[in-house]
């Protein structure tokens, strides 16, 4: 049956005649001449209720009911619900049993563009102070650990550097295999025009050493160790772990960042040296199949293309993306807020921060590298 | 109210691969009925809650709502079973995501054609009714332990469920609050004629609002009793059972 509601107004009543099924799945009156009497009710006057021809009802007869009463309440009518079913006259009672608290409600606040461009600034050198914070306090903290006056579990440092190093062998070998075989590509295709095909050992080699290594290596290691340490220590502080282990005197910092950032600044080095072989190799097979050299002359090439420099400006650079990568994951790690949806904000953030300061040393160092003259 | 079967549980075994937890339960609870899953920690309550709304499947038996077979039909059959259902669970499990509003809009916005004023409408209304009004539009983690649980309580309720499933209503909760949780519970089921499936081992809740209910053991793996908790206090012929709820330690046994 549908639902229908009526109002009969009298001078000191207003009687309201509710009937049919009131449920959320169906059609619903809009009530809307029940308003209007009770908006034209003279004060005091009687709200009363008939639901003899009520059938099933559900919320959507609650939520009719809540608002007159609210109406009702504000024109300091009468409210009687007596004349309601037992059932929803209890809920409607239980309904208004807890008031609203005085401004507990959002005010919807709407600021100027100028106002959230000025927020956002404010925030920006916020993160970025905390971050140089942050990388004071583990600066300190590192050196507790090698100096053994911090308190961490060993056995978490070998995970980690497990984490960091074994475990990522695979996908650093089939990036730089397949980045050695795009640089030997290229290389052969254009040095091959002036004959000297011979060159794209020196070419493969040296970019591999000084730039791609570690470069490649650093933004596959920000995209799966650095998130997992933001995700990791993130999932740990909304679970209040990081309270647990402050109160128990362990230092967060000493206990969960010192150990992450040593296995990264270990590993990275170890991962690029690797990636720069792989990378070699790869245009090693490159260079075998187009060029009309042999093995040897391409070996015997590239030792004598890569100096002792070139590695080690190489190596250095990664030990620098390896701190940052650790330092921007603990770090947006530690600031997560406590929900599920900031350990993903933070995450997302720990990722492009670190990506972004690993472009930007890049460029700086290798300004550097050439004014010395490495 | 009615006196008729709601839900019937038929020889449940329920296993972790070759781990059985609980064999051989069986237990009925009719329309209308508080119902508690009682025993000590860690004797698969919460298992049994988990296949009761449907999340894990019993290694053997079958669980029947209004005599229909729940894990026997099909999987259409089961969302629209499960659609009856209202779940709390322990800490909530609101959204983070989402504003309390948004939280019990959710199911509203999916499974009914109401407009966004009318579900914001009925939104506030489950909440007034939890004693939560004018928390519309605040996130999870902006309210407290005990007010994550009412609002959980209201997105549980957002359908007008059949069955309500309470996984430990109590825990974490002061005896002021838990007492009102009990309050609204049982105003809840009076007004609304609701079943309630309750998983619990705070004995004053259980007293307060029981009228049935499952007790398990953790050492025979399987139920000990079952009947209104108040009767089984005095009355069981078990001793674990009736340690249990006059709150002892057997003599037998390290408390």
């Amino acid at each position: 049956m549908t639902a229908g509601i009526e109002a009969i107004e009298t001078d000191t009543e207003v009687e309201i005649h509710l009937s049919g099924d009131w449920l959320l799945a169906r059609e619903l009156p809009p009530g809307d001449r029940v308003r209007a009497a009770l908006a034209n009710a003279a004060p005091g006057a009687r709200i009363r209720f008939d639901a003899g021809a009520l059938g099933e009802w559900d919320t959507a007869l609650l939520t009719l009911l809540v608002d007159l009463q609210r109406r009702a309440e504000e024109r300091q009518l009468r409210f009687d619900a007596s004349g309601l079913p037992d059932g929803a006259e209890r809920l409607l009672h239980l309904a208004f049993a807890v008031r609203e608290r005085e401004g507990a409600r959002r005010r919807q606040q709407r600021h100027s563009f100028l106002f959230r461009l000025g927020n956002r600034t404010l925030e920006i050198a916020e993160q970025a102070k905390a971050l140089l914070t942050f990388t004071g306090e583990t600066v300190l903290s590192v050196g507790r650990v090698l100096t053994g006056r911090a308190t961490f579990l060993r056995s978490d440092l070998v995970q980690y550097v497990e984490e960091a190093g074994a475990e990522a062998l695979g996908i650093v070998s089939l990036i730089s295999f397949l980045i050695g075989m795009i640089f030997a590509f290229v290389g052969v295709m254009q040095l091959q025009n002036f004959g000297a095909g011979i060159y794209t050992a020196d070419l493969v080699a040296v970019a591999m050493v000084r730039e791609m290594a570690p470069i490649m290596t650093a933004i596959l290691m920000a995209g799966r160790t650095g998130a997992a340490y933001a995700a990791q220590i993130g999932t740990m502080k909304v679970n209040e772990e990081i309270d647990a282990l402050t109160t128990l005197g362990f230092d967060p910092v000493d206990f969960l960042v010192a150990p992450r950032v040593i296995a990264l600044i270990i590993m990275l080095p170890l991962l690029t040296m690797y990636a720069s072989l792989m990378g070699i190799i790869g245009g090693l097979s490159v260079g075998m199949a187009m060029l009309d050299v042999s093995l040897v002359q391409y070996v015997t090439q590239t030792v004598n293309a890569v100096n002792l420099n070139s590695l080690f400006g190489g190596l250095f650079k990664s030990i620098v993306y390896g701190s940052l990568i650790a330092l921007a994951g603990c770090q947006q790690g530690m600031a997560c807020g406590n929900s599920a949806m900031a350990v993903g904000q933070c995450t997302t953030r720990a990722v492009v921060s670190s990506i972004v300061l690993i472009v930007v040393s890049a460029s700086i160092l290798t300004v550097v590298y050439i004014n010395l003259g490495i | 109210m009615t006196s008729d079967t709601h839900i019937r549980a038929e020889d449940l075994t329920i296993a972790y691969g070759d781990f059985v937890v609980q064999r051989d339960l069986n237990f009925e609870i009719r329309r209308g009925e508080i119902f508690i899953i009682m025993g000590g920690s860690g004797c698969g309550k919460s298992s049994l809650l988990k296949l009761l709304i449907g999340l894990k499947r019993p290694t053997e038996g079958e669980v029947y709502f209004d005599g229909k077979p729940f894990w026997a039909s099909g999987s259409r059959e089961q969302d629209l079973v499960k659609r009856r259902f209202g779940t709390l669970f322990q800490s909530g499990a609101l959204w983070s995501s989402m504003t309390l509003a948004e939280n019990i809009g959710l199911a509203l916005k999916q499974y009914t054609s109401l407009g966004d004023a009318e579900i914001r409408e009925v939104a506030a209304y489950k909440l007034m009714l939890v004693g939560l009004a004018g928390f519309e539009d605040y996130y999870p983690n902006e309210i407290s332990g005990g007010m994550k649980k009412r609002a959980g309580l209201a997105r549980a309720m957002a359908l007008d469920p059949e069955i309500l499933f309470f996984d430990e209503p109590s825990a974490g909760l002061d005896p002021v609050s838990s007492r009102l949780l009990d309050d609204l519970i049982l105003e809840l089921r009076d007004s609304l004629g609701t079943t309630l499936v309750v998983v619990s081992h705070e004995l004053a809740s259980i007293f307060a609002i029981g009228d049935n209910s499952v007790f398990l053991d953790p050492v025979t793996k399987t139920q000990l009793a079952t009947g209104n908790p108040k009767w089984l206090k005095d009355n069981d012929s078990r001793d674990d059972v009736r340690d249990f709820l006059n709150r002892r330690a057997s003599a037998g046994e390290p408390s």
